[in-house]
C-alpha cells in the first residue's frame, strides 16, 4: 500500500490556470504521469519517488536504478498497470 | 543459506547477516511497522539469514488490513447506490466486510472502479458531473498527501459531487499502542521507510526516549532491511535507544514539507477505530471543517453503525505481533486469500496473506 515508485522525470508541465504542476515520469519503460506539486525543486532528468501519482521525493539516479531491479525482481511493477485506465481517458493530472 | 543467491547483491547480504550474528548475544524481538517490508521478509526469506536470537514480528503496517469493517459496509452500501461511482485502490475490492465486498457489489452491478490515484477519482467527477463520484481515502500518511491534494483540488475547482470515505491512519500512535500493551514484546523496530519520506523522524524520536525503544527507519529490498535490523540490533546490544534512518537515500529528518502542509490544511488528527485492534486515540485523520462538505460518511447515509468482528479471525493479534499467522485455527483452511475471514489474508501487504504464498510448505 505504501509502495513507492521511482522515475525518471522526461517532460514537466509548469501549473496552469487551476492546474497542478505535473510531469511525465518515466518508470523503466512506462510512462505516466504524475503531480509534481509536493517536489517543487523536481526538475527534467531527475528521479523521483511516485506513490499514487505523487512525487513524494527527489532520489540519486544510482539508489533509483538500484531499486528499480528490486522491484523488477518482486513484480511490484505491474501494480502502476493495474488501474481500471479503460474506464477512464488517458491520464491527465489536475485540469487539461 | 537459503534465498541468499537471490539478493541482488548476495555477498552484502551475506556480510550483513554475519554482522547480526557477531552482535547478538541474547534474545531480540523486532517489529517491521510496515506492510511492505512484511511482504519482503517473508517473500525473500529474511528470517532464516538471521541468527536464532533475533525474532521478527510483523506489525499493523497495511491500511486495508486495518480499516475497520463497518467502514467496508458503507463502502459497500454507497457504492450501490444509485448514480454513484464509487472509486478505489484495487487492494480493497476484495476486503470482506461484514457480509460481502466492494467486488461482490461491483458484481450485482455497482459502479465500483479501481484507480491508481485519488486524482483519477477527481477527474470521474469532472468528466461525469452528474454522477456522485466517491473515493475510498485509506491509507497511511504516504497516501495522505495525494488525498489531501484531492479534496483540496475538488474545492479549488468547485467539484460538488467529488467526496472521499476517509479511513486514514497514523503510525505512531498505532506503535504507542503495541508498546503499552502488557503483552508487548517488542525490543526494537524497524519503522517505515515513505510514511517517514512524508512525515520525516523528528516525531519517533519521542516516542523512542519514553519506552526506551529503539526505532531504526528502514527501507523495503532485502538489504536495507537486513541493515536496518544490524542498527537496532547494534543499539540494543549497546543499550542505545534512538532514532537511527537507514532509509536516508529517500528519508529527511524533516520530511517532505509541502505535503506535511497540504496534510495539516486538509485534515485534522482524530481517534480512529482499528480493525481488529479496536480504537486508538489521536490515530487517524478527518476532513477539517471547511472540507467536511467533501466527506462521504457525512454526505451518504448509510445507517450502519459498529460492527463485530468474525470471531474465529485473529487478525488483531496477528496485527499487534502476537500471533503469527501460523497460530490460527483457521490459516489456509477456513480462512485463504480466496475466501478470507480477515483483511490480512486479502491484502498482498497482510501478514496472513504472505505467510499463505511464500511459506505454505514449511507448516
Amino acid at each position: 500500500m505504501c509502495l513507492a515508485v521511482p522515475g525518471k522525470i522526461v517532460s514537466v508541465i509548469e501549473e496552469e490556470a487551476l492546474g497542478l504542476r505535473r510531469g511525465r515520469i518515466d518508470f523503466g519503460g512506462v510512462v505516466k504521469e504524475a503531480c509534481l506539486a509536493y517536489t517543487p525543486e523536481a526538475s527534467v532528468g531527475d528521479y523521483v519517488l511516485v506513490h499514487v501519482g505523487f512525487a513524494l521525493a527527489v532520489i540519486d539516479e544510482a539508489e533509483a536504478q538500484k531499486i528499480f531491479d528490486t522491484l523488477r525482481e518482486m513484480e511490484q511493477l505491474e501494480e502502476l498497470n493495474l488501474a481500471d485506465d479503460s474506464l477512464l481517458p488517458p491520464a491527465d493530472i489536475g485540469r487539461t | 543459506m537459503r534465498f541468499v543467491d537471490e539478493y541482488r547483491d548476495s555477498e552484502m547480504a551475506s556480510r550483513l547477516a554475519e554482522s547480526i550474528r557477531r552482535r547478538a548475544s541474547r534474545p531480540w524481538t523486532l517489529m517491521e511497522v510496515c506492510g511492505g517490508q512484511t511482504h519482503t521478509i517473508v517473500k525473500s526469506g529474511l528470517q532464516d539469514l538471521l541468527p536464532p536470537e533475533v525474532a521478527l514480528v510483523h506489525g499493523p503496517g497495511c491500511p486495508v488490513c486495518v480499516t475497520p469493517l463497518e467502514l467496508i459496509d458503507k463502502a459497500i452500501a454507497i457504492a450501490s447506490q444509485r448514480d454513484t461511482i464509487f472509486c478505489s485502490f484495487g487492494d480493497m475490492l476484495r476486503v470482506p466486510g461484514s457480509s460481502r465486498s466492494l467486488l461482490d457489489a461491483k458484481a450485482e452491478g455497482a459502479d465500483v472502479r479501481i484507480v491508481y490515484s485519488p486524482l483519477d477519482a477527481l477527474r470521474a467527477a469532472r468528466l461525469k458531473p452528474s454522477r456522485e463520484v466517491v473515493f475510498f481515502a485509506v491509507g497511511f500518511e504516504t497516501t495522505a498527501p495525494a488525498n489531501a491534494m484531492a479534496v483540496w483540488q475538488a474545492e479549488r475547482e468547485g467539484l460538488r459531487n467529488f467526496s472521499i470515505l476517509v479511513a486514514h491512519v497514523l503510525v505512531p500512535p498505532a506503535m504507542e499502542a503495541i508498546l503499552s500493551s502488557e503483552n508487548c514484546r517488542i525490543n526494537a523496530f524497524l519503522a517505515a521507510g515513505h510514511v517517514c519520506t512524508v512525515m520525516g523522524y523528528e516525531e519517533y524520536e519521542p516516542l523512542s526516549r519514553r519506552w526506551h525503544v529503539p526505532i531504526v527507519v528502514t527501507g523495503f529490498e532485502p538489504l536495507d532491511l537486513l541493515e536496518g535490523i544490524d542498527m537496532a540490533v547494534a543499539q540494543l546490544e549497546s543499550g542505545r535507544a534512538e532514532v537511527e534512518n537507514q532509509y536516508s537515500r529517500a528519508v529527511r529528518r524533516d520530511g517532505n514539507r509541502p505535503a506535511q502542509e497540504r496534510i495539516a490544511e486538509v485534515f485534522e488528527v482524530s481517534p480512529r477505530k482499528w480493525r481488529g485492534i479496536g480504537e486508538i486515540p489521536a490515530s487517524g485523520l478527518r476532513l477539517r471543517d471547511r472540507y467536511r462538505a467533501f466527506d462521504a460518511d457525512l454526505r451518504f447515509a448509510t445507517g450502519i453503525g459498529e460492527v463485530n468482528e468474525p470471531s474465529e479471525c485473529i487478525s488483531g493479534l496477528v496485527l499487534q505481533g502476537l500471533r503469527k499467522p501460523f497460530e490460527c485455527s483457521a490459516f489456509g483452511t477456513r480462512c485463504t486469500p480466496e475466501r478470507p475471514l480477515g483483511a490480512p489474508m486479502v491484502s498482498s501487504e497482510g501478514a496472513c496473506a504472505a505467510y499463505y504464498h511464500y511459506r505454505k510448505a514449511e507448516r
